[in-house]
């Protein structure tokens, strides 16, 4: 104790490390805070010289512009909603093109594996191509050479099975639209919901006191099959309608329109995005042992069990994070829509940014949206993170 | 040690078992018939092999390739200017020559990367170029040759090895000093906002070269114990990452030069370097953090013993080894990066995607949208796809993921 204090009194504070760091670091703030403030007074005279001032009043003004997809909007209506018709636009497109980009991805990553030769080197084959040519490319590729320049015209569309029709203007597939009877369908979707929720809340203590193994989803899934089964049937008329497209004299009618931006756009992220997830998919399940299934089996565990308890939770540790840090890759990659022309944030946002001149609010909104939606992902992979992490002897 | 270090010991020493010469028939059976669904899968595929080889053959001997050659000059280096196009040749020598003399000194992977460089040099050299360009292509093999001759003589000589890191190193700027031009020795070249495939090149070496160092830095502050530096490099880091490349672009094309004062006014390319660098600066942080929380602590605490301070640890110590772990992924974020600069086009540069552009507005290369984007996708296939190769062998040669 009396060294302690003694050393503390020889040691004279321009030699203390304590001191020391704390000097350090406030230097470092300083240096950062006076560099950071000289671009913000440099910003202020340029913006000066122009006569401008930074403010988001801007976004109360008419827009002006045609957005052709997305929520609906006018171009009487302000420059702060059609910023979150991008906004929605580039969620939407993400969305979609994730679950898209899961399901190429994981087929050929579990291709990757196969014991068919063959199969074997096609996804290798189509690994290795897409993740080596720059994506714009490959979207320009799909954009002005597939789709506005081998696509014929709406007349001589070509035909898929299902009523599809692909064609110079997009892509028409049949839809499932909300009928007038939907509203009281509804109540039964509802209804539904909340008790299959409360039967796999209970499923799942239930099965947790007993100490066993078991599916509450299947019987969630069930029971609110059957509700909305029955709500069908208890609903005056077809609650949903199908919807398909039809040529009329000039265009398709009908069924659900896809611009040729998008189309192009999901499937070029699609594509991409599904080579590198698919090696994310495969090393996930290479780096679960064979041990392990072997060994679950021998404890006598069923083969959905052994799939469901053992093999799947162990890749899966492996594979959700490098997978969110994908889905979070093809959020930002949606960005490039702006080079093939679709309404998404990016694409709003400097049209915003032509009509009024914001330079400086315009990227912040941009740069804002964009860290939310990174934030908000690994806040989530986070949680996951520590609730998947191995607990170890 | 354990006992699984042990086995695995003994497994590298032992022999692989005898390999079976197996038929044709057993391994078709094996490998493509072994089950009723196996066999669906490989006629499907089959069908799925010939419909795209077929399609691709019958496109290929129509589509009209001369679009390629008669373009190739624009393609490559765009409006660099014909008579100083020596210069663009004189800096791939430089490299060629290097490459050479890293070879000669070095041996093993350097040897087949520079002797497949050379090889393909003069398989070019065949094809029906003019006669001018096929002795400049020569030329590279010749320049690697003496590269080669001079590092396998200056082997065993001391300064040798740091002769050839610090000229790698300058060879960088003197390269860009040589194409760009100097004013009053070298006549400074104009439009350099136009130079096609180069500038592809160009911007994903100066992002790597230049982010090298930031991004080391940076991995450092973050890893830092003084809370301060770890906050501010921890929100650099996130930010960029967080954002995607082309709003980096737009910030630099339009609110950078508001940023700093009026008398400095960086032109676009530079505007564009800059962006690529802070961009790139952030990956390599989480690149080189990687390869130093790949650092067993027994390596500081032993360096601590052995009496050196905290800078020389990581200096001395820690970096050289955390270093060499993540070469792969740096080869790997070069190779995004070359890719990423595609999107140069998006603030009116003309690298090699968007230069595509004004021959597609010509009429008389109306209509060859096809030939020009395979003709990219295929440029940079091949140099993305044969640095990756070269990347998986140096995991090999490392070991990285083994000790």
């Amino acid at each position: 104790m009396s060294n302690k204090v003694s050393s503390s009194h020889s040691v004279p504070f321009w030699r203390d490390v304590r001191v020391l760091r704390v000097i350090g670091q406030v230097l470092f703030l300083v240096i950062i805070a006076a560099g950071i403030l000289w671009l913000l007074n440099n910003l202020q005279v340029n913006l000066r010289a122009c006569g401008l001032r930074i403010s988001f009043n801007f976004l109360k003004n008419t827009a002006g512009f045609p957005i052709s997809e997305g929520l609906r909007y006018n171009p009487t209506d302000v420059h702060g909603y059609a910023f979150w018709v991008g906004i929605v636009n580039t969620i939407r497109i993400s969305l979609i093109g994730i679950v898209l980009t899961t399901i190429i991805g994981t087929v050929v990553g579990i291709a990757r594996l196969s014991s068919n030769w063959l199969v074997k080197k096609l996804a290798g084959l189509y690994v290795e191509v897409v993740r080596n040519i720059p994506l714009l490319v490959q979207l320009f590729f799909w954009y002005f050479a597939v789709m506005l320049t081998a696509l014929p015209m709406v007349k001589n569309s070509i035909g898929l099975p299902g009523s599809i029709y692909l064609t110079r203007r997009g892509v028409y597939l049949p839809w499932i639209t909300p009928a007038e009877s939907f509203g009281t369908w509804a109540w039964y979707i509802i209804g539904g919901l909340v008790v299959a929720i409360a039967v796999y809340v209970f499923r799942r203590i239930q099965l947790k006191r007993a100490e066993r193994p078991g599916f509450p989803i299947i019987w969630a899934g069930t029971i609110l099959i059957l509700i909305l089964g029955a709500g069908w049937f208890l609903t005056p008329g077809n609650p949903l309608a199908l919807t398909i497209p039809v040529l009329k004299r000039f265009n398709f009618e009908g069924g659900l329109w896809l611009s040729t931006s998008f189309t192009s756009l999901l499937v070029g992220l699609s594509v991409y995005t599904g080579a590198f997830i698919a090696e994310i998919v495969r090393a996930g399940i290479l780096a679960v042992s064979r041990g392990q299934t072997e060994a679950a089996r021998a404890v006598g565990l069923k083969k959905a069990h052994v799939l469901r308890l053992v093999v799947l939770p162990q890749a899966l540790r492996v594979i959700i994070p490098p997978l969110a840090s994908q889905y979070l890759n093809l959020t930002k990659n949606s960005s490039l829509a702006i080079l093939i022309g679709y309404y998404d944030l990016m694409n709003v946002g400097t049209t915003i940014f032509n009509q009024t001149g914001r330079a400086v609010e315009m990227i912040l909104l941009i740069m804002a949206s964009y860290l939310t939606m990174s934030l908000l992902t690994s806040l989530l992979m986070n949680y996951y993170n520590r609730r998947m992490k191995l607990v170890e002897r | 040690m354990d006992e699984n270090q042990l086995a695995g010991y003994a497994d590298k020493n032992q022999l692989p078992p005898p390999s079976e010469r197996i038929p044709a028939i057993r391994w078709l059976k094996q490998n493509l018939f072994s089950s009723w669904f196996n066999a669906i899968l490989t006629i499907v595929s089959t069908a799925l092999i010939m419909t795209i080889v077929f399609g691709l053959l019958r496109w290929a001997l129509e589509a009209r390739w001369e679009v390629i050659p008669a373009n190739l000059k624009l393609l490559l280096v765009g409006t660099y200017p014909v008579e100083y196009l020596w210069r663009v040749w004189a800096v791939v020598y430089l490299v060629a020559f290097l490459l050479g003399f890293s070879s000669g000194a070095h041996g093993g992977l350097m040897r087949r990367v520079s002797t497949t460089a050379a090889l393909v040099s003069v398989v070019l050299a065949v094809l029906p170029f003019p006669w001018g360009t096929r002795g400049w292509l020569l030329g590279i093999a010749v320049a690697a040759a003496a590269g080669f001759g001079l590092g396998y003589l200056g082997k065993g000589i001391r300064w040798c090895k740091r002769l050839e890191i610090a000229s790698w190193i300058l060879s960088f700027p003197i390269s860009l000093i040589f194409l760009n031009g100097v004013g009053g020795i070298l006549p400074v070249i104009k439009g350099r906002t136009m130079w096609g495939f180069m500038l592809n090149l160009i911007g994903a070496v100066v992002g790597i070269g230049l982010s090298f160092p930031v991004g080391v830095l940076l991995a450092l502050g973050r890893r830092s114990k003084l809370r301060a530096i770890r906050l501010v490099c921890t929100a650099y880091i996130e930010i960029i990452r967080g954002v995607p490349l082309i709003s980096l672009l737009f910030m630099a094309s339009i609110m950078l030069q508001l940023l700093l004062p009026a008398s400095v006014r960086p032109d676009l390319l530079i505007r564009a370097m800059l962006t690529i660098t802070a961009f790139s600066a952030a990956y390599m942080a989480e690149n080189v953090r990687g390869g130093l929380q790949a650092i067993p602590q027994g390596q500081y605490e032993a360096a601590y013993a052995v009496g050196l301070n905290k800078a020389l640890t990581t200096i001395l110590i820690i970096l050289p080894q955390a270093l060499r772990i993540v070469i792969p992924a740096i080869v790997g974020q070069f190779i995004a990066l070359f890719m990423d600069t595609t999107l140069f086009g998006f603030i009116a540069i003309l690298e090699l995607l968007n230069i595509t552009r004004s021959i597609m507005g010509n009429l008389e290369w109306r209509g060859t949208i096809f030939e020009l984007y395979v003709f990219i996708g295929v440029v940079f296939w091949i140099l993305c796809y044969s640095m990756s190769y070269v990347s998986r062998r140096i995991e090999k040669t490392l070991g990285v993921g083994e000790r």
